[in-house]
């Protein structure tokens, strides 16, 4: 027993943080990884399904950027996915882990879907567009509202809360689905109002997603600031650093989390409105499509910057469209396309690791005879 | 020291070094730890012991000097090392899994067959509990457990693991009376049976009633041993205080002095719902410098946090703060920090935990300036100069070395962390200056800086609290000095008269009633004791 103390092996490789890398070195650090990424996936895509990667890759281009069609389709799907990102943020900078993006947008989308229905030919269209909106993003922020209210005041573990909250919302969709079903029996809802077209966000020209982009720059830009420029972004900052010191300055942390849930729910809600009233002009309970939980993978793979995560954002979306177009174009199956992503998201996720971490391997072994 | 032929050394230690930055915990520690004995590791708060300690328990790695156990030199990387060695070390903050019984707690990351069978590990466990007389439920689980109860399935766990040599972080720290009493009794039985026991403490009373041999540590430097029967309370202090330092700080007598807080009858409760400060009664004075001197936990904490609008008081307390210029009393308990700020009264607070309470580590020097007064101003949105200029004033004033004002400041030294607090604090003119051990981690020159800073604020007509642990300091830079001694005033003294050894005793003042209790407790156990053995036998 003792003569393993005597000769204490150095480990392989030992881990040490780095100080700062410059900016310089650590997008150059990204820019391998996807390279690498690449590279990978091109062994991937010869050994698997025998194709030339580059006619794939060049594919996989055309379908997200192939057609001004395409650009717009793109651009939209970009904006919705970036949308619930930011919305998520400013929860995330307070470390409020709000799983519920899915849930908040399926309300917005709800309450949108109610008042077109309800309202459609009791509104002017302008003035139904503003109660659609308002609706949209009251209803988003009262589903986010209720599980910081218990976090706060109850100190509730905020991740079921709002993970539970999200099945909520899907049944109460699924119930008024059936309630709205059109035609009857069909299971679906259909177009909502497409005769008259009331409570859809108009097209601007032939760019017919120009609005929803529209709304979504408006609204990146005023995160940006919001958090990073504003008082309340800095209490959010120092809220989600250390609550005692929060305390110490009298900044009351309640208040805090209840104001910012309000606002990322709000903007949840938001891009339930831009969904259904901007592009989908109907109501699923799958309208989230899972960006509610993408957006926290983007949220996060940009560290809390709103500028960083248009990239991000860019990135998945981009990914996704490519990828259902070398299915189509190729005869693959939709999975390989994921699998592709999968390889160039988890490099990038990776590298993070090599740009705060340094390894030192051990030196040669003559040492440790000695 | 003659120590008595028959004694074996279990553990020695020689010229043992461990340094933190520019700190040295333990500089050249050399000293043996005899087999079956119970061994008191005396000191004041940060005089290395617990650091000391942690190195034969695989927490640190010495810088230098070696360790021998049983006469053979070891290497102690891990705590899974460590108990190689039979050695196992009950730490002052416990290591257990909540939602798990004592028994799987104690069996947790110890080898065994694939298939657990829990009622030959039951057995086998609580063999070793009734072999030490013990009182668990092994089936209970930690959660439902009180302090003393998680600290007994500590001892067990260590015990189960065939620990030889047990050290124990101070242990009473978080006990009552009678749970004290019921600890040093398995702590006995234990020594009965050849182990060897070292306990960490700066409790007189407990090393006087409890252990065989004292080691006095000071300033992370080995003072000496001394047999328990030859040590008396007031060696025991002079070893662990040390002779008179001059320090040399410059210290001005009080001019202007007048009334400025009046703290009277102030009782809190800890989270636990026991009294952290019980009936406090003093005056923060302008133009003055009160210490407070006492023991880690005697209130100190709570103390400041009341004045500072932190912290609850019970009915009855009241903090009455006396404007200067028009002599308006206002009374600031119930208020909270903003309603205090918005009276226009500047309270200037630098708390123990630096980075996460008094500043935001991952912000820069600017976005800490931002801290107080990011809420000035009209507007959604903060300052940007002010702080700005602010944070560059500071650095270039107190020297603080940083890459720039930008640099998250949990990347600077200690010293230049706490800089940053002081000088964004005291940029605040304040009226009331309360700092929490100030300089604990500095280097001497910084230590001086900040004195400096202080006898400056006290001149300028500030009331400046300062809670300190190195009564050298104390009684070199204050004006009065008040004793805290589990959560009571043992007195309030003036700092030009007292002494170190005045302060040491009123430090531990209420102790000695705490030691009666502990007597009353026993007599009444034993009895108990003998009933419940009557009772089994029968």
């Amino acid at each position: 027993m003792k003569e393993k103390h005597k000769h204490i092996k150095e480990p392989l490789v030992k881990l040490s943080r780095r100080a700062d890398l410059d900016r310089k070195h650590s997008w150059s650090y990204r820019a391998l990884a996807i390279l690498a990424a690449l590279v990978v996936d091109g062994i991937i895509i010869m050994l698997v399904v025998h194709m030339n990667p580059f006619d794939i890759y060049s594919t996989m281009f055309m379908g997200a950027f192939g057609t001004t069609r395409k650009i717009w389709v793109t651009l939209k799907e970009l904006s919705l996915l970036l949308l619930i990102s930011i919305a998520l943020t400013p929860a995330y900078r307070m470390k409020f882990w709000n799983l519920g993006g899915e849930g908040q947008v399926l309300m917005g989308a709800w309450a949108t879907a109610f008042c077109m229905i309800y309202l459609g030919d009791k509104l002017p269209s302008g003035l139904l567009l503003l109660v659609m909106f308002v609706a949209a993003i009251v209803v988003g922020g009262i589903w986010a509202f209720i599980p910081a209210v218990f976090k706060a005041k109850w100190g509730t573990n905020e991740t079921l809360f709002t993970l539970m909250m999200n099945y909520v919302a899907i049944q109460m969709v699924a119930y008024f689905i059936i309630k709205w079903e059109m035609p009857k029996g069909s299971g679906h809802v259909g177009i909502i109002n497409q005769a008259t077209q009331a409570g859809w966000l108009p097209y601007l020209g032939s760019n017919s997603y120009a609005l929803v982009v529209g709304f979504v720059v408006i609204v990146t830009i005023g995160m940006h600031v919001y958090l990073k420029y504003s008082k309340h972004g800095y209490e959010i900052s120092v809220v989600g650093e250390s609550q005692r010191t929060a305390t110490y300055v009298g900044i009351s942390v309640d208040k805090v989390i209840i104001r910012t849930l309000i606002l990322s729910g709000g903007i949840c809600g938001f891009a339930g409105w831009l969904i259904v009233s901007g592009s989908d002009h109907t109501i699923t309970t799958t309208l989230a499509g899972g960006m509610g939980f993408t957006g926290i993978m983007v949220s996060w793979l940009a560290q809390f910057n709103v500028i960083v995560m248009i990239l991000c954002s860019l990135l998945i979306v981009f990914m996704g469209q490519g990828a259902s177009e070398i299915a189509t174009s190729f005869g693959l199956n939709e999975a390989f396309g994921d699998i592709l992503t999968g390889i160039i998201i988890f490099f990038i996720i990776g590298v993070e690791f090599f740009i705060n971490y340094k390894l030192h391997f051990r030196k040669s072994s003559g040492k440790e005879e000695a | 020291m003659s120590s008595p032929e028959n004694r074996e050394v279990a553990i020695s230690l020689r010229n043992v070094t461990k340094t933190f930055g520019s700190i040295k915990a333990n500089n050249n520690v050399s000293m043996d730890i005899y087999k079956g004995e119970i061994l008191s590791l005396l000191g004041e708060n940060g005089s290395g012991k617990t650091t000391l300690m942690n190195m034969l328990a695989g927490i640190y790695a010495p810088d230098g000097g070696q360790i021998f156990v049983n006469g053979e030199e070891a290497v102690i990387r891990s705590p899974q090392d460590a108990f190689d060695y039979q050695i196992g070390m009950i730490h002052q903050h416990f290591k257990l899994v909540d939602v798990f019984s004592a028994a799987e707690n104690i069996i947790l990351g110890m080898q065994g067959k694939l298939k657990l069978d829990k009622k030959a590990i039951l057995k086998d466990i609580q063999e070793t509990v009734d072999r030490y007389g013990f009182e668990i439920d092994l089936n209970k689980k930690i959660y439902e457990m009180s302090v003393s109860e998680k600290q007994t399935v500590e001892i067990i766990k260590v015990l189960y693991r065939g620990a030889q040599i047990l050290i124990l972080d101070e242990p009473t720290a978080v006990l009552t009376p009678q749970e004290t009493e019921k600890l040093f009794f398995v702590l006995r039985a234990m020594k009965d049976h050849g182990r060897t026991i070292v306990i960490i403490t700066h409790k007189l009373q407990e090393v006087l009633e409890l252990s065989d041999r004292v080691a006095v540590l000071r300033k992370g430097e080995y003072i000496g041993e001394i047999e328990t029967k030859e040590a008396t309370e007031s060696s025991l202090t002079e070893m662990m205080v040390g002779k008179k330092v001059e320090l040399n700080i410059d210290r001005t007598d009080p001019v202007d002095v007048k009334d400025l807080v009046r703290v009277e009858h102030l009782t809190c409760l800890n989270k636990y719902g026991i009294k952290a400060l019980d009936d406090v009664t003093f005056t923060i004075r302008a133009g003055e410098i009160l210490g407070i001197a006492g023991i880690a936990g005697a209130g100190q904490k709570e103390l400041l946090e009341a004045i500072a609008g932190l912290q609850k008081a019970e009915p009855g307390s009241s903090i009455m703060y006396r404007a200067i210029d028009n002599n308006d009393e206002i009374q600031l308990l119930g208020k909270d920090v903003n309603d205090i700020k918005n009276l226009g009264i500047s309270l200037a607070f630098v708390p123990e935990d630096r980075l996460g309470m008094g500043l935001v580590g991952n912000m820069g020097m600017v976005g800490n300036m931002l801290l107080r007064s990011y809420n000035e101003g009209r507007g959604i949105f903060t300052r940007e100069k002010e702080p700005r200029q602010l944070a560059e004033e500071i650095k270039d004033r107190l020297e603080v070395s940083t890459p720039n004002i930008y640099t998250p400041v949990r990347k600077l030294s200690g010293g230049n962390v706490q800089k940053v607090l002081v000088g964004r604090e005291i940029s605040l003119a304040p009226r009331v200056l309360m700092t929490a051990y100030a300089v604990r981690g500095l280097d001497i020159n910084t230590s001086y800086t900040i004195y400096n800073i202080l006898s400056e604020e006290k001149q300028k007509g500030v009331g400046v609290v300062y809670v300190g642990e190195d009564l050298d300091v104390l009684v070199e830079l204050c004006d009065r000095i008040l004793v805290l001694c589990e959560g009571k005033v043992s007195g309030i003294v003036d700092a030009r008269t007292t002494t170190k050894e005045e302060l040491g005793v009123m430090m531990t003042k209420y102790s000695g009633d705490h030691i009666a209790k502990i007597n009353v407790a026993k007599l009444l156990e034993n009895d108990e004791d003998e009933e419940a053995e009557n009772e089994r036998e029968a």
